[in-house]
């Protein structure tokens, strides 16, 4: 077991470190292979409107004029142990995990994405919650009775819950609950000020989020389920004499449950680096939202910065899973 | 290995002198030495620290118009030598000559116009049809794929060849799930047939079937030899099929043969120890034979991994007539008898090969317990005449009326130090972990059998992980007799680059993605688990 | 479940009268699914007994309902997918209980304690993610209101019985770990671990090599002189059936065509089925140039069940009975001899006269 987590661990970081490559290839090299000249490229890490002086510091500071394998050099040592950057009449550091620099704000990507962090984690972990309960039960119950009243009911709710847009149940429920009965606040509130006025003011978000994933999740519930229970272990098990609950609980969702952690590990990666929609419709200040900012400023570091994090999520995200999984199934704990 | 390669060779030339009536025939195909090995790879770096052996070392041919049975318990290669006879998967080492051609190195493209000669009929008529395609389509595919046009037109064609087998015409437009299993094992047979094959290698054709439905294609194949001079190879474990369908027979044991010899030979008077075995254990449909337990031969245990077999005759853990010179020296297969080639130091119905080894191993005597008393009075240690021993004595008292539970108990930890000296001990090292470690040898007995077929049915994402061991290419090449055939030759490949990737991050997304897919595929997928290894933990 | 409640107030009628003898016995048992497509009568009219320490072997291929039979005994057959809607009628007595009228749990105690079932493939009928003796400790449990440790001594002690080498150690490993062989005996040591009186092994060595097959064989018969439970084996396998069995049930397209001595039906078979079943089995004990003597056709739907003898459009000798009968009229059981029974329409001189005269010398 300890060979195998040390054996995914391991090729999480050469992931990583793929994953990094890759990015940097999309950033600084592909518009360079597409005839991008350096300086034309300098003038996209600005953002609009760069005077020439900007460009040649730019171009200057992110090495653009060097070859590529001296510029992948930078942008790895950036990240590890961080870059000075010189600005003509000022010099700024961008500390050690150096996602970038804003050279439009003036502002290095790191410390922003950490103070949203905690703003994506909080709206994504509280939908997590949500959705996983909500999915499984009620996906459960629809196996356990299929073409039943609540089946047809849970599924048809379902299906509505993956059809409405985001920005439809979003939008609606913030007008209903916040603006008609205002019963929920609508600004953040952090976790360490006023954990109940967190969890009021992000509620509707979480609700909203999880509307979408606990359909797509009560419906591979219901389908791993329904294909568990007639599995031959499950008929064994009633031919020891096992009460049906047990038999449900003990044997059928333990089975149906491992792939849903593998699909909840990676959709729970992916919202960390940010769930636009969200963030957008409850002007939340999180990753999302600064992405959304970088696209709109047309300002490169911000895309690039998220894009970092985000695929750093994903990559822990499936470690955990791996780790799970295995401790799940003891078929994977292979040598 | 080398060894084994040159030795195996040096045997051929002994086979000229067969007289038997099928032996004058012109040679089809000639497998020389064949070995497939599949890598088992472990480790934060993926080296290589050994291999499944399925296949280590065969020589056969089949010659024009026969039938070649080949039998074997699970795991014992059978499967994996029809794959590679076909060029299905790519063979590790030997030779292969189809009409005096060498086909072994041949690419996938060079294969292509061979493909008409060599047609291979999978086990499992549900897994094997496209659901999507209809009959027509499925039966025509062969045209299409070599750019053939039969005389008449494709569909004329195609519906002469429903009818040929047994089914209507009308069927054309129909899709598989409208067909029994017999009948999609028909289609089957029609799809290989459809370019007039010279050899058809048929694995497992008749064991999904019903009995009665079995008997059907067994006869439907039967006729379709006669009339289109077709050649098989049938890969069945139902010896009492090969009986009835084989012309010549060869038994497999741990990716060896051990026995190749005509069907008359064969089954009246076995001479390989396993073999006898074997052919003992199948039960006859005759109540009154029910406790003539003297002629019922108990194997102790399972078959060993063929990750590490063992040294000398590797038959020679669970034979009861095993002598020293069977674990250190490798019996070669030579032809002792006309029409029948066997690789054992101390042969069944035959003088003994080597009589001065008299003293058995411990192994072989706790195996004999097992053994009916008519048969051990055969054992070298007698050194009585071969036929004597044959008769089944039915007058004798009933040996085997004791209880195997009981007796194997106490046989793994005897056997366990037996074997742990001398050159067994070096085998099972080098089966890192598993064997070697605290059990002893216990696992001789208890260690699970053969990591491919057996092993568990996967979990999906270890379809892409297995990486580290071959057991599951093996396995996951298993598999591959569920996909449709013309599918099968990339499943076998893709097989294989799965057991040789070692992308790291090759489990992340297909352990999501097939998490249901595969489930649902029928045949169960593949498991990564080799039994082998995991049971060392 | 209404249904068997409807049912119910009919059966302990007749009951009460009829207490059977046998160890186990069932009468006339029905088990019809409906489904979209039809009502599908996989087991429609079938009835045995057996005593303790004997072998019902129950023979017939896929879709004869033999399978269906043996889940309906345990109670298992509403349990499964289909179960939801499930009509069963007639009597399934056991040691005195009658089982179709008892409620639902009622049976589930006595399933796994009573009665106990081994499964054709150990791999997929265990769970994959429990370890084999927690799953052995499990069942024994159930029943059982002992500690942990105690029910594991108990699940070691079962798996030395069955001959599985280093009971102690392997008792924590998992299933996937075991061979095919030493999974169905830790398979059996789950299902015996409770002493039941009744076994039911539904296709158990069909997924082994014949090795393996054979101990498995020489297990099950030892268990069997051992507990004197009695056993029902179900099998396509006619060698298995000489193998073990001391009675014989054959069943064709849910009903039993032909139920017998073991040793009878082999050497004298009155149904034309059961010949067409000997017929197709290509031999290990003699040397058969001819052709194997399949049953022509397919296995009846058992949704649409041909009308009259189930065999007709298969059988070669329907028209040998004069008129339509064949066609019209389901043939009963009748006793041919002492405990053996056969429902054909044929007259038995014709009968007999085609056994020795056209079947037996081609065996």
């Amino acid at each position: 077991m300890i060979s195998y987590i040390l054996r995914r661990t391991f090729a999480a970081v050469i992931l990583l470190l793929v994953v990094s490559a890759v990015t940097f290839a999309i950033f600084f090299l592909l518009p360079r292979l597409a005839g991008q000249t350096a300086d034309q490229l300098a003038q996209q890490y600005i953002g609009k409107s760069p005077s020439k002086a900007d460009i040649a510091a730019v171009k200057h500071n992110l090495g653009l004029d060097q070859p590529v394998y001296v510029q992948y050099w930078h942008f790895i040592k950036g990240i590890v142990a961080g870059a000075t950057y010189d600005l003509g009449p000022t010099t700024v550091h961008c500390d050690a995990p150096c996602f970038g620099y804003s050279f439009k704000n003036h502002q290095a990507v790191w410390p922003e994405l950490t103070s949203r962090i905690p703003v994506t984690a909080s709206l994504a972990a509280g939908a997590a919650v949500l959705w996983l309960l909500s999915g499984v039960v009620v996906g459960v119950i629809s196996a356990l009775k299929p073409r039943s009243f609540f089946d047809r009911l849970f599924m048809g709710v379902a299906l509505a819950g993956v059809s409405l847009p985001m920005f439809f149940t979003g939008k609606l429920a913030q007008l209903i609950f916040t603006v008609q009965i205002p019963i929920f606040g609508r600004t953040y509130v952090p976790l360490t000020e006023n954990p109940a006025q967190w969890a009021n003011t992000l509620f509707l978000a979480w609700c909203s989020l999880a509307l979408l994933y606990s359909a797509i999740y009560a419906r591979l519930t219901r389908s791993g389920m329904l294909e568990t229970m007639n599995e031959d272990f499950i008929r064994t098990a009633r031919a020891k004499g096992l009460v049906e609950r047990s038999v449900v609980v003990k044997h059928g969702l333990r089975s149906a449950l491992t792939p849903i952690i593998t699909v909840f590990g990676m959709d729970l990666g992916l919202l960390l680096g940010g769930a636009v929609i969200t963030e957008s419709v409850f002007s939340l200040h999180g990753i999302g939202e600064y992405a959304v900012q970088g696209i709109t400023d047309n300002d490169l570091p911000k895309i690039l910065g998220v894009t970092l994090l985000a695929a750093f999520f994903v990559v822990i995200a499936n470690l955990v899973v791996d780790v799970l999984y295995a401790a799940a199934d003891p078929r994977v704990r292979l040598s | 290995m080398s060894e084994t390669k040159k030795t195996d060779e040096a045997a051929i030339p002994q086979q000229t002198s067969a007289s038997e009536g099928s032996a004058d025939r012109e040679v089809l195909l000639r497998v020389e030495g064949l070995t497939k090995h599949f890598p088992i790879k472990k480790g934060i770096l993926q080296r290589q620290v050994g291999a499944v052996k399925a296949v280590d070392g065969i020589d056969f041919e089949v010659r024009k118009g026969e039938t070649l049975g080949v039998v074997g318990e699970s795991g014992c290669g059978k499967s994996t030598m029809g794959r590679v006879i076909t060029r299905l998967q790519d063979p590790t080492g030997g030779k292969i000559t189809f009409e005096g051609q060498d086909i072994t190195r041949l690419s996938t493209g060079q294969m292509r116009p061979l493909r008409r000669d060599i047609q291979m009929i999978f086990q499992d008529p549900y897994g094997s049809l496209n659901p999507r395609h209809t009959i027509g389509s499925i039966v025509s595919a062969p045209f299409r794929l070599q750019g053939v046009e039969p005389e008449g037109g494709v569909k004329k064609e195609v519906q002469r060849l429903l009818s040929l087998v047994g089914l209507s015409p009308e069927h054309y437009n129909r899709y598989p799930h409208e067909f029994s299993g017999g009948q999609r094992q028909r289609i089957g047979i029609a799809r290989a047939l459809a370019l007039k094959p010279k050899l058809v290698v048929a694995d497992e054709p008749v064991s999904a079937l019903d009995v009665s439905i079995q008997a059907q294609v067994v006869n439907l194949m039967d006729d379709l030899q006669q009339e289109l001079g077709l050649t098989y190879v049938i890969i069945a474990h139902d010896l009492s099929v090969v009986r009835h369908v084989s012309d010549r027979i060869a038994v497999m044991y741990l990716g060896k043969i051990v026995e190749l010899a005509d069907r008359t030979s064969l089954y009246e008077a076995p001479m390989h120890p396993y073999t006898k075995a074997l052919m003992s254990a199948v039960p006859v449909p005759d109540p009154k034979r029910r406790g003539q337990k003297n002629e019922r031969i108990l194997l102790r245990g399972d078959v060993p991994s063929p990750i590490a077999p063992p040294s000398g005759c590797r038959f020679h853990t669970r034979c009861w007539k095993a002598t020293e010179i069977c674990r250190t020296t490798e019996p070669q297969l030579i032809e002792l008898r006309p029409g029948q080639r066997v690789a054992c130091h101390h042969p069944e119905n035959f003088a003994d090969q080597a009589p001065q080894d008299t003293v058995l191993l411990s192994a072989a005597k706790e195996a004999s317990e097992l053994v009916p008393d008519a048969v051990v009075a055969d054992a070298p240690a007698e050194t009585k005449p071969a036929a004597a021993g044959d008769e089944p004595a039915a007058e004798e008292k009933p040996a085997g009326d004791k209880e195997p539970a009981a007796e194997e108990k106490p046989a793994a930890k005897d056997t366990a130090s037996e074997q742990a000296e001398g050159s067994e001990a070096t085998a099972s090292e080098q089966a890192e972990g598993s064997e070697a470690t605290a059990s002893g040898d216990a696992s001789k007995t208890a260690v699970p059998e053969t990591a491919a077929s057996k092993t568990p049915a996967a979990e999906p994402a270890e379809a892409a992980e297995p990486a580290e061991d071959a057991a599951s290419a093996e396995a996951v090449a298993e598999a591959a007799d569920t996909a449709p055939a013309p599918e099968a030759a990339e499943a076998a490949a893709a097989a294989e680059t799965a057991g040789e990737k070692t992308g790291p991050g090759a489990k992340s997304t297909p352990g999501k993605a097939t998490g249901k897919a595969a489930k649902k595929t029928p045949g169960k997928p593949a498991t990564g688990t080799g039994s082998e290894e995991s049971s060392g933990k | 479940m209404t249904e068997l409640s409807k049912n119910g107030a009919a059966v302990d009628e007749s009951a009460a009268a009829q207490r059977p003898e046998a160890f186990l016995e069932v009468r006339d048992l029905k088990v019809h699914f409906p489904t979209d497509d039809g009502l599908v009568k996989s087991v429609d009219g079938v009835s045995f007994s057996l005593e303790k320490g004997k072998t019902l072997a129950i023979v017939g291929e896929s879709g004869s309902g033999k399978s269906v039979t043996s889940l309906a005994v345990m109670g298992l057959h509403r349990l499964g997918p289909r179960g939801k809607n499930v009509r069963m009628s007639g009597e399934i007595w056991l040691d005195g209980k009658e089982l179709v009228s008892a409620s639902p749990d009622e049976v589930r105690k006595l399933r796994g304690r009573e009665m106990a079932m081994i499964f054709q493939d150990p791999l997929s009928a265990m769970h994959p993610y429990y370890k084999v003796g927690d799953q052995i400790v499990e069942a024994y449990r159930v029943h059982h209101d002992v500690s942990k440790k105690v029910a594991r001594a108990r699940a070691i002690e079962m798996l030395d019985r069955v001959g599985i080498p280093e009971p102690a150690k392997r008792v924590d490993g998992y299933p996937h770990e075991f061979s095919g062989g030493m999974r169905q005996r830790a398979m059996i040591a789950m299902a015996l671990v409770n002493n039941p009186e009744l076994l039911i092994a539904d296709e158990p060595t069909t997924a082994l090599d014949v090795t393996v097959q054979a101990q498995i064989l020489d297990l099950i018969r030892d268990l069997q002189k051992e507990f004197g439970s009695a056993v029902i084996m179900i099998t396509h396998d006619l060698g298995v059936v000489a193998e073990i069995a001391d009675e014989v049930l054959v069943m064709y397209g849910g009903r039993c065509v032909e139920r017998g001595p073991a040793g009878e039906v082999f050497e004298q078979p009155q149904h034309p089925y059961t010949w067409g079943l000997l017929g197709s089995m290509p031999r290990i004990d003699r040397e058969t140039s001819e052709r194997l003597i399949p049953v022509k056709g397919q296995p009846p739907s058992l949704i649409n069940v041909p009308s009259g003898c189930a065999f007709h459009p298969r059988c070669p000798y329907a028209d040998i009975p004069k008129g339509n009968v064949t066609r019209t009229v389901r043939p009963e059981l009748e006793q041919v001899s002492t405990g053996h029974w056969s429902a054909c329409h044929l007259p038995t001189e014709d009968r007999q006269r085609i056994w020795t005269e056209e079947i037996a010398p081609k065996l």
